[in-house]
């Protein structure tokens, strides 16, 4: 028992120390990375219920959700002042390149659900 | 050192530079940006500028390095004509050649009925589309400008264009690992490298010639996009991937040699948040892009051969989600124990899922062409079709030095620099040469993988070195300081010292032994005797450039005498040195053009398929595709059977002419009847009760057409179609009528006649011989016919077997036994 209130600790713990020391652009990225995982989840639910019959549009639409999770999550890295020394970009420039990338991954996958 | 923290900063201010591909830009800025951080050193020099100089001298040396890759591939251009050689690129410019006139839609939509008889190929779905669609590009482009150039033209010049920009990409690429003069050098070394340019001569129009652009190019933004973490590199690395995955099925060994990478950085505790961007992106970005081409379609989800990015990839999340709680945690320090613990937990759990859903068949396992690179036993007992191709023998040493020279000789050399000033991007470099060392031993054809790596590493041995040794201050220009010119980029020969010399002179004087000088002295050219002295170097710097030049002798002559033959033409040479030329091949293709009823299927082995489609415009039951092996083995299995036997197989797939190649007359050693047994292994494989490659041989286990050969072999239908008629034929008046030239005997079954084919055409030098399939007789002829027909009597010795006693050297046949005295026993025959 006691473990449990360990892990409870901890995890109080770790919230706070998000709460306090997250800004709120970094917050607000988090909550889109949120959705879109619980997206990703509800497809791969669905495809597992209900089967895999058009492949490629359950694969394009999963990577679709996997690929806008990984880009926001790229995008949250290179704005997060803590990284400033590791890369090199202006917030400016971090958004470009994000928006850059999501351009070819959503022509792909449009291409790709047929 | 000084050599990797300047590397290090002209990476990071490169990063600016979107010009990739524009070295002359890129040098100069960057130049720039780097000699005014250094010193104010522009104000010295007097009609030259050393910036200028620095991207002058690169320009130079990369337009050398592209013309004379360009030149050194055009040798059967100039000696024969510009032709498509061997036999695969021959399908590829039929392809390209139909999509230059039916559109792009309609080359992926293309069903193909001239291959394969009766089952047609869906060609849309089983190429790699890349070739041709970069040709059909260029011929669009081209004819837009107007300029009309054919597409055969545009074939046959693509690979050694491509190679061109291999070199450039390959100076790219070392330049991000190592420095500029390293990578001109490297440029310089992939441009004439026979491991290259004999898969690229003018000509060989095959998916090999844009592969390793596409190849070397990926590799060089992966690289960048490691080391800087941008979003948009790592964009353009999956861009790159896609186009690659589009040009050749060894799309394969960068999905695997770059998850590698990113598990050994992880493993070598040299994780950081550049590498979970850029592999993240580069990852879902080229799974789906890779997708997008109808012949690898969902393999990426559901093969072994993909897996390995995928668990890399879900591990990399795992580590970044745990790293980026224990940012959160105050006394992270304290639970590094558990944190390894948890990765490891992780990475088990991945594994053992995907052992799980393979066992369960969810994932394929790995498919035999690539299983074989592990046991290379494989092939030789389940595929024997793979297994016959002589490019997928293992490679024997000396084809090492012939095909790499100097190269090889540096390469072991240049990973151990590597491996001292070890950096993220060059544990790769490292990886990548372990893993192309193992391919290229097992499969010659695997080589080409090696030139690349080969080439990279030897050019950073050799730039490292010259480093040290072609920088011979002497004491004439002491009157200033001179600092070593690790510093300074774009010098790569000797004979640049006076140029060093000049962005040195306000330099900073740096405490090097040896070299130290105090202005207005004249130092000695050794104050320490460790030290080596300037003529010394002046001497091994000569031997390296005589080194380098035997180097690009041997390249030149390599490729122009082992690897510019265009196969389809055959050159041999007088008694007075005149040339012969040998061109039956396109004679007997022609022919058939000309002389066959349009929709006429021809059965052939397997080689020649592309190269009938192509020239003879005529039906195949089997090409160089191999996709049926069951095909296959029936052509095989008509080929070894006799003749009647061989009739049924050929009506019932419907085949009107029956083409061989027969080199036994001129003394061509790549004819069918040395081909044959592969034709009979294949032919075993699916009906081994009425194929069986013993019976082939003689008692003695030899392969022999002579009198002694086994009659199986003396009567099977290929053994008769090639040997029609050559029986009377006397190639030399001191060797006897039927004297096979290729096989240094006289055969053994002569003058014999064909019953249910005939012969429609056989070429000048009796290489390709074509038969036409006659139809069912209209009668039989009755037992007891008054009328008798003369058929010439074969001549041919029968081997009755004699239980022990035949064959045997020295034993005369048929011994009466005398028993010595007493009754008359019996006697044994």
């Amino acid at each position: 028992m006691s473990q449990l209130g360990q892990v409870a600790g901890i995890l109080r713990k770790l919230n706070e120390e998000y709460q306090i020391s997250t800004p709120k652009k970094l917050k607000l990225i988090d909550a889109y990375l949120i959705y879109v995982l619980l997206t990703g989840i509800i497809q791969f639910a669905y495809c597992l219920l209900v089967g895999t019959f058009p492949f490629n549009s359950f694969l394009s639409g999963f990577i679709s959700t996997v690929g806008c999770f990984i880009l926001a999550a790229s995008l949250r890295i290179q704005l997060n002042k803590a990284n400033q020394s590791t890369f090199n970009v202006t917030p400016e420039r971090a958004f470009a390149d994000f928006v850059f990338a999501h351009i070819i991954l959503h022509l792909v996958v449009i291409n790709f659900i047929g | 050192m000084a050599a990797k923290v300047t590397t290090n900063q002209s990476s990071i201010k490169d990063d600016s530079e979107l010009t990739a591909n524009d070295p002359e830009l890129q040098t100069n800025v960057s130049s720039k940006k780097r000699l005014s951080s250094s010193s104010n050193m522009l104000a010295t020099s007097s009609l030259i500028s050393p910036t200028g100089l620095t991207s002058l001298i690169s320009f130079i040396v990369l337009t050398c390095a592209y013309i004379s890759g360009f030149m050194s591939r055009l040798f059967s251009v100039i000696r024969f004509e510009s032709i498509i050689h061997e036999f695969d690129p021959w399908f590829n410019y039929r392809s390209t050649a139909y999509m230059t006139e039916n559109g792009f839609y309609n080359f992926l939509n293309w069903f193909d009925e001239l291959a394969w008889y009766p089952l047609g190929r869906i060609v849309g779905g089983t190429i790699y589309p890349g070739l041709m669609v970069t040709s059909g590009v260029i011929h669009w482009f081209l004819h837009m400008i107007n300029i009309p150039i054919h597409i055969r033209e545009i074939c046959v010049f693509l690979a050694p264009f491509f190679s061109g920009l291999t070199a450039l990409a390959t100076y790219l690429f070392t330049k991000e690992l190592w420095s500029r003069r390293a990578g001109l050098f490297a440029a310089a070394f992939i441009a004439i490298a026979p491991g290259y340019s004999s898969r690229s001569v003018a000509g060989s129009y095959d998916n090999e010639g844009i592969a390793i652009f596409a190849l070397m190019f990926t590799y060089f933004l992966w690289i960048r996009s490691v080391k800087t973490g941008s979003v948009f590199w790592s964009s353009c690395t999956a861009l790159s991937y896609f186009y690659m995955v589009s040009a050749w099925g060894g799309y394969v060994f960068i999905i695997n040699l770059i998850p590698v990478h990113v598990f050994v950085l992880i493993v070598l505790r040299r994780y950081s948040l550049r590498l979970y961007v850029s592999y993240s992106i580069f990852y879902i970005l080229g799974l789906i892009l890779s997708m997008q081409i109808p012949f690898v379609g969902f393999q990426p989800v559901r093969t072994s051969e993909h897996m390995l990015a995928a668990g890399v990839f879900a591990l990399l999340q795992a580590y970044a989600f745990i790293d980026y709680l224990y940012t959160k945690i105050p006394r992270a320090a304290d639970i590094k124990q558990l944190f390894f613990g948890l990765i490891m937990i992780v990475g088990l759990i991945v594994f053992a899922a995907v052992v799980v859903l393979t066992y369960a068949g969810y994932i394929a396992p790995w498919s035999g062409r690539f299983y074989s690179l592990w046991d290379t036993n494989y092939a030789k007992i389940h595929i024997p079709i793979i297994a016959s191709v002589s490019e997928h023998q293992p490679t024997t040493w000396t084809s090492f030095f012939f095909d790499l020279h100097l190269l090889i000789c540096l390469f072991p050399v240049g990973a151990w620099f590597c491996i001292k000033e070890l950096t993220d991007e060059r544990v790769f470099i490292v990886l990548y040469a372990v893993f192309a060392s193992y391919f290229a031993g097992v499969m010659i054809r695997l080589m080409l993988t090696l030139t690349p790596c080969v080439c990279v590493l030897a050019a950073i041995a050799l730039s490292k070195t010259l480093d040290y040794y072609a920088d011979t201050e002497t004491s004439d220009m002491s009157t200033s300081p001179v600092v070593p010119t690790n510093d300074g980029d774009g010098d790569d020969t000797e004979s640049d010292k006076n140029n060093r010399n000049l962005y040195d002179k306000a330099g900073k004087p740096k405490p090097i032994p040896g070299r130290r000088g105090t202005p207005g002295t004249n130092p000695e050219a050794e104050e320490d005797t460790s030290i080596v002295s300037s003529n010394i170097k002046t001497v091994v710097v000569i031997c390296i450039a005589m080194m380098l030049m035997l180097f690009a002798v041997h390249c030149t002559w390599v490729t122009s005498n082992a690897y510019s033959s265009p196969s389809i033409v055959l050159a041999s040479y007088n008694n007075d040195g005149s040339r012969y030329i040998i061109d039956d091949f396109r004679e007997a293709y022609y022919w058939l053009r000309k002389n066959t009823p349009e929709r006429a299927r021809v059965m052939s082995w397997w080689d020649y398929g592309y190269q009938i489609a192509g020239m003879g415009n005529r039906t195949v039951l089997v090409d160089n595709n191999t996709w049926n092996n069951s095909h296959i083995a029936l052509v095989g299995k008509a080929m070894s059977s006799n003749e009647t036997e061989a009739y049924k197989i050929m009506t019932m797939l419907d085949v009107d002419y029956v083409l061989v190649i027969f080199g036994g007359m001129i003394g061509y050693s790549g004819d069918d009847i040395n081909k044959f047994l592969w034709m009979v292994r294949i032919a075993e494989g699916e009906h081994p009760k009425d194929i069986r490659e013993q019976d082939y041989f003689t008692e003695n286990g030899e392969f022999r057409v002579d009198r002694t050969g086994s009659p199986v072999l003396l009567n099977c239908l290929m053994y008769k179609l090639c040997y029609y008629r050559f029986g009377e034929l006397q190639t030399d008046f001191r060797s006897p009528p039927g004297f096979d030239r290729t096989r240094h005997v006289e055969i053994g079954n002569k003058n014999f006649d064909l019953q249910h084919v005939e012969e429609a055409y056989t070429t000048e030098h009796w290489i390709v011989r074509i038969y036409k399939v006659k139809k069912l007789a209209n009668r039989l002829q009755a037992k007891n016919a008054l009328r008798q027909v003369q058929r010439r009597k074969s001549i041919y010795s029968t081997t009755k077997k004699v239980a022990g006693q035949a064959r045997k050297q020295g034993v005369i046949l048929n011994k009466p036994q005398i028993k010595k005295g007493t009754k008359i026993s019996k006697r044994k025959t």
